[in-house]
């Protein structure tokens, strides 16, 4: 499987954010996307989760599902977590993996240690616990692209070791991740892309 | 490409429509301006006239007129937003959102010439007629598009929703329209005057039709105008756009 | 169970233990209806008169105060994200959460309306009526209010622009149903023109509704 995005250009609110954006990753390799605040990031991981059509350039998977868009066969996390408070945490997950598609509820509860606050209603949890049970989606289905924007935010040490590992066996298993993130994450990328403030790369 | 040039890429480049909107204008507005003194002549001074209304019949040439613009109007953004949905051009945008506000003035003249109409034929300010009532829904219709417009901030996006809007709203007029006639036929008071009599006799019609053109080009003088100030005040926003940029950037230099 | 109907089922469940608004809505239905003789007077010839608009309008109303948050708490904490990069299109989408909407409010409300109308002294023969249109006009309401909702989605002020965009949109679904009521209490006109009629907008209503908002719902994810 090979990701391909040629001369993308994104354009919000009148600024061009980036412009002639090219890269390739193939099935098993991890990009990091590091830039100041403001250099396109986050609007580069919404443009491939097809949130945000490109202003012009393309992107491209080979050899996913040719029926399915991009956005189908990736995990987004964004700055919320996507987490219903009034529903506990497993019957956040027993959702997700309903309507998403198959999945595992069990060891996605263990991938990131939610066993024990599993019959917890979701707006009990603290912030980290919060963050984990929306991050939990990522080991319940799956999904070759996992697109993710700060995951580490609020996250405690412990947690923060989860989720590399999560991430780290991910790549392994040969899926792709594309991280935009401050904090390290722990996890050794094969490739980093340098976005700079005034849009180019 | 530089960023202002992106900048400036939005408007699709509106130098000729611009051209265009400068050599149309004085000629438009010169045209509006003899149809509408042939108009009002021969409305006032050469039309008979009516034995039963007397002299409120002269409202006819402006509310009549006037009632027409309120439909066109709404056309005019239904087309306009067709285009900014399917092709995307942000001169649609353009036209769509500066039609709305001459649309609804238009669409309030007629409301307020056919209610001053209705008083002495009807004895009455408002009649819950089924024109009157139509039109006064197609003026919330407009206020809707205008209150989005103005809600949200960013003008591509406030486009393309207004857009989503007027086409719903285009596809709702028929069957507001019917239902309107339908609830009307239910409810009919006796006493309303049926306006629709005999065949209109040409000394009546030649002048309504002038004042209808007259009144057309006076829209579209009012539309262009309108259009032309909506590209510079976005010519204005993006040119602010690079200067803060500019700014930012020889602050990021600095730093 | 398909996306489809895992998104309603999570939908009712959610408007299920969250409460509010089904109560809101009942609570709001029963004080407009209760409020209007107060200011008209108790003539029961009256109110019997002008129940079917009374019941229509406040059902409406009641209907309007629920409506926008058919996708604001979805869009308020990510789960719109997540949702749209599921196997559904947002067509789907919009179309599941409105008959969520239907169901959690649209149903309730028909059957308080019976209830209600015994306030206004509905003529006996109209009762079933008043349920049969309110069923079936009740599904445009929600599938428009979809609509509205999906375009005003993230903006301050919503509700009350919402109202704005969308009361002028319901007209029709109004006169058909108060038609049809009246067509029965007071005749002359036949049921059954005015019945086929609310069918029509309601299934139109429910076939194009979710395309325009699915649209809106694309300029929200942006």
């Amino acid at each position: 499987m090979k990701l391909t995005i040629q001369d993308l250009r994104c354009i919000r609110g009148g600024r061009v954010v980036f412009d002639a954006l090219s890269f390739a990753m193939k099935s098993g390799s991890g990009v990091e996307l590091s830039g100041p605040n403001g250099s396109g990031k986050s609007s580069l991981l919404r443009m491939l989760a097809g949130f945000i059509p490109a202003a012009a350039g393309r992107i491209h998977l080979e050899g996913g599902d040719d029926e399915a868009s991009l956005g189908e066969q990736c995990h987004y996390v964004g700055h919320l977590n996507g987490v219903k408070r009034a529903l506990s945490v497993q019957e956040n997950l027993a959702f997700w993996a309903e309507y998403l598609g198959g999945g595992d509820i069990e060891s996605a509860l263990a991938a990131f240690d939610l066993e024990s606050l599993s019959h917890i209603p979701a707006g009990l949890l603290s912030a980290g616990q919060a963050r984990r049970l929306g991050l939990a989606r990522l080991a319940l289905v799956n999904r070759p692209v996992w697109l993710l924007d700060e995951p580490s935010v609020s996250l405690d040490t412990g947690s923060r070791k989860l989720l590399s590992t999560a991430i780290s066996t991910h790549i392994n298993a040969g899926g792709m991740v594309i991280a935009a993130t401050h904090a390290p994450l722990g996890v050794k990328f094969s490739h980093t892309l340098k976005l700079d403030a005034g849009g180019q790369s | 490409m530089t960023q202002a040039e992106g900048t400036f890429n939005r408007l699709a480049n509106p130098t000729r429509f611009m051209g265009l909107a400068s050599t149309i204008l004085p000629w438009l507005t010169g045209l509006t301006a003899i149809l509408l003194v042939a108009g009002l002549y021969l409305a006032f001074f050469v039309a008979p006239e009516d034995y039963q209304q007397g002299h409120t019949v002269k409202i006819m040439f402006i509310h009549v007129p006037f009632a027409w613009l309120a439909m066109m109007g709404y056309s005019v953004i239904a087309i306009a937003s067709i285009g900014s949905l399917i092709w995307r051009h942000p001169m649609a945008d353009v036209a769509a959102k500066t039609a709305a506000p001459i649309g609804a003035c238009f669409t309030l003249l007629a409301l307020i010439t056919g209610s001053l109409w209705g008083k002495p034929m009807w004895g009455t300010y408002w009649v819950w007629d089924a024109r009157l009532t139509s039109v006064l829904l197609l003026f919330f219709l407009y206020l809707g598009l205008m209150a989005l417009w103005q809600a949200i901030e960013e003008p591509s996006r406030a486009g393309r929703a207004a857009a989503i809007l007027a086409i719903v709203g285009s596809v709702n007029i028929p069957i507001i329209k019917f239902s309107v006639d339908w609830w009307n036929t239910l409810h009919q008071p006796a006493s309303v005057v049926k306006l629709d009599g005999p065949a209109i006799h040409s000394s009546i019609l030649i002048p309504l039709l002038i004042m209808a053109a007259a009144f057309t080009c006076l829209f579209f003088v009012l539309h262009l105008m309108a259009m032309r100030t909506e590209v510079l005040r976005r010519r204005v926003q993006a040119l602010r756009l690079t200067h803060v940029d500019a700014a930012g950037a020889t602050q990021g230099a600095r730093a | 169970m398909s996306a489809f109907m895992s998104l309603i089922a999570r939908d009712l469940r959610l408007a299920w233990r969250e409460g509010g608004a089904i109560s809101t809505a009942l609570g709001f239905y029963l004080v407009v209806v209760a409020i209007l003789p107060l200011g008209l007077g108790p003539d029961l010839n009256l109110l019997a008169r002008i129940a079917p608009g009374i019941l229509w309008v406040a059902l409406l109303l009641a209907a309007l105060l629920s409506v926008d948050r058919i996708f604001h708490n979805d869009h308020e904490d990510g789960t719109l994200e997540i949702i749209a990069l599921g196997p559904l299109p947002l067509e789907l989408v919009a179309a599941a959460k409105a008959t969520a909407h239907w169901i959690s409010i649209g149903i309730p409300l028909t059957l308080a309306a019976p209830i209600l109308a015994l306030l206004l002294n509905l003529p006996a023969e109209a009762f079933w009526v008043l349920v049969l249109t309110m069923a079936t006009g009740t599904p445009a309401i929600s599938f428009l209010g979809a609509l509205g909702a999906a375009l005003t989605l993230g903006l301050g002020r919503g509700g009350l622009l919402l109202a704005l965009l969308i009361l002028p949109l319901y007209t029709p679904v109004l006169i058909f149903g108060v038609a049809a009521m009246n067509a029965v209490i007071t005749g002359p006109s036949p049921f059954l023109s005015s019945y086929l009629i609310l069918c029509a907008i309601t299934l139109a209503t429910v076939v194009l509704a979710p395309i325009a908002a699915a649209a809106a719902l694309r300029l929200n994810l942006n």
